[in-house]
């Protein structure tokens, strides 16, 4: 909302405060109405001077051009004018290069029919100063030449942008931004006198208005004026519509704007012989009908739409915009100014459906006031008969099916205290009210009966009331306090906890985390080869996404990770170690919120360690991105089986290279390296190994006991066992039928060695594990190692055809 | 007496300084040779009173024999490196780096948030990202059909289902399980239908409530201060204004003074000085109406602030798209 200061300054009277522009916008910003920018309107105007024209000469190429010598005191400028009225001597706006005009073209030197012009002499018109455009605009000659025409005129102003919040409707209007400036400076408005002369005729003989729909329209009002001349509208009015960023159109138009920008009630009005049986029936729309708005666009219309109609047909679509069809033009001679109020959830609802946002529904959606509908109808009438002459039509017509009004409230004293930190006496709070113009009656002692004012609909509780009295009085006039603080402690979520430790082991592995958007390709399932029936399917769509690459949400972290890598290694960021924590949206239906998970998945691609003078560059691999998993679930307390993932069940991962993690036989995630085919979709230059958890099945398995067991006290005995086996078998198969044989001094396994090739047969591997025996009884006899040692080299041999390397 | 340890020490000092055997030699020469110091020093002392000499004599020997015990080291070990040709390492060489990694920055700002909260008795409480509009709005005393909608542009999954565009839900979910007195913070991811420079998708939240008896406006700027004034610092001026949330009445913005210009204004601030960080005010009637709280009895006030622009004040961030497009070279600044 732009408002002009010296437009204002009708409304309330600053002349004796010296009172700078910031520090009005300072206390409406204090009152709740946040200022934004305050702009000069004028501003445009510093490359336009006085200019004293000196000299003519005929123009040597053209019979109706002059070439003008134009003084600006130091400088002399030539200009080339066609103006009829140019006359040595005269003053006139002069416009140099650079200047760049309202319609937005920038004026440059140039040449015209072979002659140099170095800037322009200016119509009133050009300058948005007047009307006239005949000729070069006439100045007073008693100012100096070179002055800037700003300061020549004394035009200055300030516009001032308002942020308004919904609930200030009220202040949708000058003379509401004017109240709140005079509760602030303690001051009373000014309101304009309205005197109407008695008019001929009777309204009531020459039209009606029947309301069909009083729900929508609670009340609606009229009048009429005969013999007017639509025109152009005078400069003054024309100066009040462009210093609120309104265009001057026609002086019916601006003055309905100008009562709406004043008074913040919208009006329309109609060419009275437009409407078919002169008359105006406010009814909701048929279903299927259609209407043309003054845009030219064919609107559909819905039986909850309100339209306004003459005898036989729509004519505005109501409190929206009106018709083409009964627009005013240049011949319209007879008016009717329309003054309604409408429900505003019903305009709401339609200028929504229409996706049609006007000045009037803006101000009709938030609550006009219902009481202001006469004062703006006849404030009108009186800047018609002003600007455009006629004749006013005697009386008026006031259809008010249903009254809307605010109901007084009971305020207590001690409970707006005790609410705001204050300590304020009645008087007090009722003087703050009464300054915003609020009626309040005293009740008892310690209460006050409170009224507000028709326009402020939105109050209507007393903790509203509060609100005005907190604002009034000033926010930073509260007393700052403290509420008390409780003496238990609360213990965080276990899922808060979780996650921050999740994040704490990460990252203290190398890995950087991202935070990707939730929403993902709608594609991204079928890039991912997520089977028919894989859950991951069941995505929730957005109606209304930003973009198609965000249209519904993620069922799965990885597109975000391959998103990233894509982006770093495109930015030359070729070695990644990345993780995300977020949640997964699987979709029970549109109408249902969906089930949340939250998942962990991490990523590592390019080296395993960053170059450096101690080691060559060694690409990662799958056993990083294991170790970093097995890691973190120790850490956690968690005992995660690795299995080979079957290759149905491979999706996105390579199959062979992947494996399934089971936590207490359940199934909590997946790692391994990425499929080729998923690299190409995502145009990936370089293989990336991906690993991603359920941290919703985790929580529960985490295991915080920890428990001291002595030290041995007994030496151990290490024995190194070496076996030649086929290929294809699992290691951890291997060491887990050595566990599983449960012997009492086995303290430990350690693999140290994995081999294939030179020396060994084809389709074999060499694989060589120590086993630690020791006893918590005694230093053990060699013995009895051997024994055992024997025992299960013997299961070993046996049980996966192995032999010992010759 | 007192300055055979002065000797001692020299010795040291110096033997600490010599790198070459010939050095070692004189040392041993000056300090413990027939006409050297400790030698010198016995000598001397005849002039010491009689009760004194006999453990100056002792100790003077003990030094003695420790310099020598000392020099003879030393010049075995330089003896030791010369034959091995032993030059030592190159000490400037860096070492091998232990991987590091890093928090998001929003997780760090949250955290930090949460952390100032917890610390004054909030509780967190976490819920749905996807949520029922009756949650997301109509409890919260944004009607349907309400101009206060426009206020947070919305991406819709059905009529009644949405994006949450705050994590206020969470305060009515809480408010339904539990009477009061209430004290939570929910922090979180929330959407809106909006992309530009200072705009994105989906950003993060930190939201509060504290619902109590005799709970003030007065309360809620004392609350929001000290967490200012933790967050920021203690010289932190702010500015509590009137504004208007549905849920809240009276609603406030807190405004900061500006952390980059201290309130001369600059680019940051729009020339203002204020910088606005917090949206505030006594939780409406109406919402504690809604989820069945007695409003004659308790008083409540909400809270709520944007965790990205709260890190990018802190860590001078020019662009909210940063944080979602997960460039190494800016998570690595963290």
């Amino acid at each position: 909302m732009k408002v002009s200061l010296k437009w204002l300054q009708e409304y309330i009277d600053l002349d004796d405060r010296d009172m700078p522009v910031s520090e009005i916008c300072r206390r409406l910003t204090m009152a709740g109405l946040e200022t934004d920018t305050v702009t000069d309107p004028y501003a445009w105007l510093d490359t336009v001077r006085v200019g004293r024209i000196s000299a003519i000469h005929p123009h040597p190429n053209a019979d109706r051009l002059r070439v003008c010598e134009v003084e600006t005191g130091e400088q002399s400028y030539r200009v080339v004018c066609g103006a009829p009225n140019v006359q040595e001597g005269m003053l006139s706006p002069l416009a140099l290069p650079g200047t760049e005009f309202p319609d937005g073209k920038v004026l440059e030197k140039s040449v015209i029919r072979g002659e140099a012009s170095e800037g322009m002499l200016c119509s009133e018109k050009e300058l948005e100063l007047g009307n006239r455009s005949a000729g070069i605009m006439e100045l007073p000659g008693h100012l100096l030449p070179g002055t800037g025409l700003a300061a020549a005129l004394h035009l200055s102003d300030a516009t001032i942008e308002i942020d308004l919040t919904p609930n200030r409707p009220d202040c949708l209007s000058l003379m509401g931004v004017a109240r709140e400036i005079g509760a602030s400076v303690r001051k009373k408005i000014t309101y304009p006198e309205i005197p109407l002369p008695r008019g001929e005729k009777n309204i009531h003989e020459l039209s009606s208005v029947t309301i069909e729909a009083p729900e929508h329209c609670p009340r609606y009002a009229a009048r009429l004026i005969e013999g007017i001349t639509v025109k152009p509208s005078p400069p003054w009015l024309q100066e009040r519509m462009r210093s609120v960023g309104l265009r001057p159109i026609n002086n019916i138009v601006d003055v309905t704007n100008f009562v709406m920008m004043e008074t913040g009630q919208p009006l329309h009005a109609f060419d009275f012989d437009h409407l078919e049986e002169n008359r105006i029936v406010v009814r909701t729309a048929g279903e299927g009908e259609t209407f043309t708005t003054l845009d030219g666009k064919e609107r559909s219309l819905n039986p909850e739409m309100l339209m306004i109609c003459d005898g036989k047909k729509p004519v505005a679509i109501a409190g929206v915009m009106g018709g083409l069809n009964s627009e005013i033009e240049d011949s319209t001679t007879r008016v009717l100014i329309e003054s309604a109020y409408f429900n505003p959830v019903s305009i709401r609802k339609t200028a929504k459906k229409l996706g049609l946002a006007t000045d009037a529904s803006h101000r009709f959606e938030r609550g006009a006031d219902p009481e202001g509908t006469l004062r703006a109808m006849d404030r009108a009438a009186q800047l018609m008969l002003e600007t455009g002459g006629g004749t006013l039509v005697q009386g008026y017509i006031d259809e008010h099916p249903l009254k809307v009004e605010n109901t007084p409230i009971l305020l207590q004293t001690a409970h707006a205290n005790r609410h705001l930190g204050l300590q304020l006496s009645t008087e007090e709070m009722a003087d703050l009210l009464l300054s915003v113009e609020f009626s309040v009656e005293k009740e008892g002692e310690d209460a006050l009966r409170v009224t507000p004012p028709s326009f402020r609909v939105d109050v209507s509780r007393p903790e509203d009331l509060m609100e005005e009295i907190a604002r009034l009085w000033g926010y930073d006039n509260i007393p700052v306090t403290f509420p008390a603080i409780p003496s238990e402690a609360v213990s965080p979520a276990p899922r808060v906890l979780m996650r921050n430790r999740v994040r704490d082991i990460m990252s203290s592995c190398g890995f950087a985390e991202v935070v990707n958007y939730s929403f993902i390709h709608e594609q991204s399932c079928n890039r991912l080869g997520f089977s028919e029936n894989d859950e991951r399917r069941r995505m929730l769509h957005i109606l209304n996404p930003i973009t198609e690459d965000m249209s519904v949400m993620r069922t799965s972290l990885i597109p975000g990770l391959l998103e990233n890598m894509g982006k770093n290694l495109s930015r030359q960021n070729r070695n990644l170690k990345i993780y995300e924590i977020g949640k997964i949206f699987l979709s029970k239906g549109q109408e249902s919120i969906p089930d949340e998970t939250e998942m962990l998945a991490a990523l590592w691609t390019g080296s395993r360690t960053d170059i450096s003078w101690h080691e060559k560059e060694i690409p990662c691999d799958f056993y990083d991105l294991k170790g970093a998993a097995e890691g973190l679930f120790r850490q956690l307390g968690i005992q995660a089986d690795f299995t080979a993932l079957p290759e149905e069940q491979c999706t996105y991962l390579r199959p062979g290279y992947a494996a399934r993690i089971s936590v207490q036989g359940q199934d909590a995630g997946c790692i391994g390296e990425i499929a080729a085919s998923v690299l190409q979709t995502w145009d990936l230059k370089q293989t990336a190994y991906i690993f991603e958890a359920d941290m919703d099945k985790l929580r529960p398995m985490i295991s915080h006991q920890k428990e001291s067991r002595p030290l041995p006290k007994y030496p151990s005995v290490s024995r190194d066992i070496s076996l030649i086996v086929d290929k294809g078998t699992e290691v951890a198969a291997l060491l887990d039928s050595v566990r599983n044989m449960e012997e009492a001094l086995l303290e430990e396994i350690i693999l140290f060695d994995v081999y294939e090739g030179k020396n060994i047969p084809g389709g074999k591997k060499s694989v060589s594990f120590r086993i630690v025996y020791r006893s918590a009884e005694s230093t053990l006899e060699d013995e009895s190692v051997t024994a055992i040692h024997k025992k299960i080299s013997d299961m070993l041999l046996k049980k996966f055809h192995a032999a010992f390397p010759e | 007496m007192d300055n055979i340890e002065k000797i001692k020490d020299d010795a040291l000092a110096e033997l600490r300084n010599a790198s070459e055997t010939e050095e070692i030699r004189a040392l041993s020469v000056r300090y413990l040779g027939r006409k050297g110091v400790i030698t010198q020093f016995l000598r001397n002392i005849s002039g010491l009173p009689a009760k004194e000499r006999p453990a100056a004599g002792k100790r003077a020997n003990e030094v003695k024999k420790e310099l020598d015990a000392a020099f003879s080291a030393a010049a075995e070990l330089l003896a030791a490196r010369k034959t091995s040709g032993d030059q030592g390492i190159d000490v400037s060489l860096p070492g091998r780096t232990v991987p590091r990694g890093y928090l998001h920055p929003l997780t760090q700002v949250t955290r930090e948030i949460c952390e100032i909260f917890v610390r004054m008795g909030f509780d967190i409480a976490e819920g749905p990202e996807v949520e029922k509009d009756y949650y997301n709005f109509e409890a919260l005393n944004i009607p349907k059909d309400h101009p206060a909608r426009d206020m947070q542009d919305t991406f819709y999954v059905s009529d009644n289902i949405v994006l949450r565009t705050q994590t206020s839900p969470m305060q009515v979910r809480t408010m339904e399980k539990q009477p009061p007195p209430v004290r939570i913070i929910s922090p979180g991811k929330v959407y809106r239908c909006d992309s530009d420079i200072t705009h994105t998708p989906m950003f993060s939240q930190v939201e509060g409530l504290l619902v109590d008896r005799n709970v003030s406006f007065g309360d809620l700027k004392g609350t929001l201060t000290a967490f200012v004034h933790r967050m920021f610092d203690e010289d932190t001026k702010l500015r509590f204004r009137p504004s208007f949330f549905p849920f809240t009445e009276p609603s406030a913005e807190v405004d900061i003074q500006c952390i980059m210009c201290r309130g001369k204004g600059c680019r940051v601030c729009s020339h203002s000085g204020w910088l606005e960080i917090l949206g505030s005010g006594m939780v409406h009637p109406a919402v504690f109406e809604n989820v069945g709280y007695d409003t004659s009895r308790y008083s409540g006030f909400a809270f709520g602030m944007g965790v990205e622009r709260i890190a990018m004040l802190k860590y001078s961030i020019d662009d909210i798209r940063k944080f979602f497009d997960n460039d190494l070279r800016f998570l690595r600044q963290f």
